[in-house]
């Protein structure tokens, strides 16, 4: 079998429509995992005793299963329950809910990091809780977990791959489906893998750059 | 519940089979990225950044789907094994060169001048300060490569994932099916967490205090 860089070429344009999807998903999915994330670190440390408890073991559980069995839950049991969403909703929802469990690790080490005092200089100038939140604690935070973020990012760039399981036509759907009509594979994953590594390796160069150039205004 | 039960030495021994040469790799590959020559640099570089820069689940294709075109045959579970411990391994070589970076340069020097060959400074000096550093990030890919079993579903091995799948198209039952296969994934994560944690006390207790700071960032990997 040798690589047929016509077919190669012919299957370039299908490749990049489902890297379009690839990376909408990333981005929406991304999105939500923020909002779930910082939102679950606030909870797990500022919230109702009741549900602080019960916040933390949910993400060691969505932690500690694995992301494609996550997403057949939600694919499968969802409309169950009345809820039923397109594929690319679920897969968004999925790697928001999987990947806010990570983050919600980044921002509490995040708001960890920054000093007591500062906490005790809101107190004294009187400022609200909600002022010491967004004035004083979570500016702070942001140097501390933007490479932490970044990383995650990366992360969830390459598992947004999980959802062609799901149906969801992004990058390695369009792989398969090309794939499964000539039943030629070398190009297909071959040039999957290359696409992933070619936006991914980049950006892990830059988070790499910002974490040194962070590290060096401390 | 009890039906998934058949399955869990599947993945046990696909994952622990992965997590032995992953170790291999680990250890080889992140000791390379330190060496002195270039091109052993370049090489075990070039491994660790295209493994880590793909998705695991390509990679899994990938072994399964295009290797044979080769006329490397090798059965699924060569490949899905091959394919994790690659991907794991490669992470793992980073873990390694962290813990290995952050044992303080002064302890190789003062190893220097108390004149032992290189084998001694590394049993004696560099593994036992390193291997505490490296233990609870390896236990952590020990877990993500536990969770990336479930892609050798995808590929006709009959692990955990694959098996709830076929309960659930003779049930029909969506929901029992996959919650218990989640808490079965949870209790082996657990189980997985547990043994790292004993391991980095038995490698940490004749340590004084580590120095905070030193960690490396922890590596902890989704999916």
């Amino acid at each position: 079998m040798s690589w047929d860089w016509r077919y190669a070429w012919e299957i370039v344009p299908a490749l990049l429509t489902g890297l379009r999807t690839t990376l909408v998903a990333t981005s929406l999915g991304f999105a939500l995992a923020l909002v779930v994330g910082l939102g679950w670190a606030l909870l797990r440390r500022s919230g109702p005793p009741l549900l602080r408890l019960p916040a933390t073991a949910l993400a060691l559980f969505v932690r500690g299963t694995p992301l494609l069995v996550q997403l057949f839950f939600l694919f499968y049991v969802l409309p169950g329950y009345g809820l039923t969403l397109s594929a690319l909703a679920t897969g968004v929802l999925g790697l928001g809910l999987h990947f806010g469990a990570y983050l919600s690790e980044v921002f509490r080490a995040g708001i960890e990091s920054v000093p007591r005092a500062q906490w005790e200089a809101a107190g004294a100038l009187s400022y609200t809780r909600r002022r010491t939140w967004t004035a004083v604690v979570l500016p702070q935070t942001v140097r501390h977990v933007l490479p932490g973020l970044g990383n995650y990012l990366i992360s969830m760039f390459k598992d947004s791959a999980l959802l062609s399981i799901i149906t969801v036509t992004e990058l390695v759907f369009a792989a398969r489906s090309a794939a499964g009509q000539t039943f030629r594979y070398l190009e297909p994953v071959t040039m999957t893998g290359a696409i992933f590594f070619l936006v991914s390796y980049p950006t892990s160069l830059g988070v790499r750059a910002l974490q040194s150039r962070l590290d060096l205004a401390s | 519940m009890e039906e998934l039960l058949p399955a869990v030495p599947i993945t046990l021994w696909v994952t622990g089979a992965s997590a032995v040469l992953a170790t291999v790799l680990a250890l080889g590959a992140g000791a390379l990225r330190l060496s002195s020559s270039r091109a052993v640099r370049a090489l075990s570089g070039a491994y660790v950044e295209v493994f880590r820069g793909t998705s695991a689940l390509v990679q899994v294709f990938w072994f399964f789907f295009v290797l044979p075109l080769f006329g490397l045959s090798l059965t699924p579970d060569q490949a899905g094994i091959a394919a994790l411990s690659l991907n794991i391994g490669a992470y793992g070589a980073e873990v390694v060169r962290g813990s290995i970076l952050a044992v303080p340069r002064i302890q190789w020097e003062a190893a220097v001048a108390l004149n032992m060959t290189a084998w001694q400074r590394l049993r004696r000096v560099v593994v036992p300060q390193a291997l505490p550093l490296m233990i609870p990030q390896a236990g952590n890919l020990a877990v993500s490569l536990l969770k990336a079993t479930s892609l050798l579903s995808l590929v006709t091995i009959s692990e955990l994932t694959s098996r709830a799948q076929a309960i659930r198209e003779r049930t029909g039952n969506e929901a029992a099916v996959y919650g218990a296969l989640l808490l079965m994934y949870f209790i082996l994560s657990l189980g997985i967490g547990g043994v790292a944690s004993g391991l980095e006390r038995r490698a940490s207790r004749h340590l004084p205090k580590l120095r905070s700071g030193r960690k490396p960032t922890p590596l902890e990997l989704p999916a």
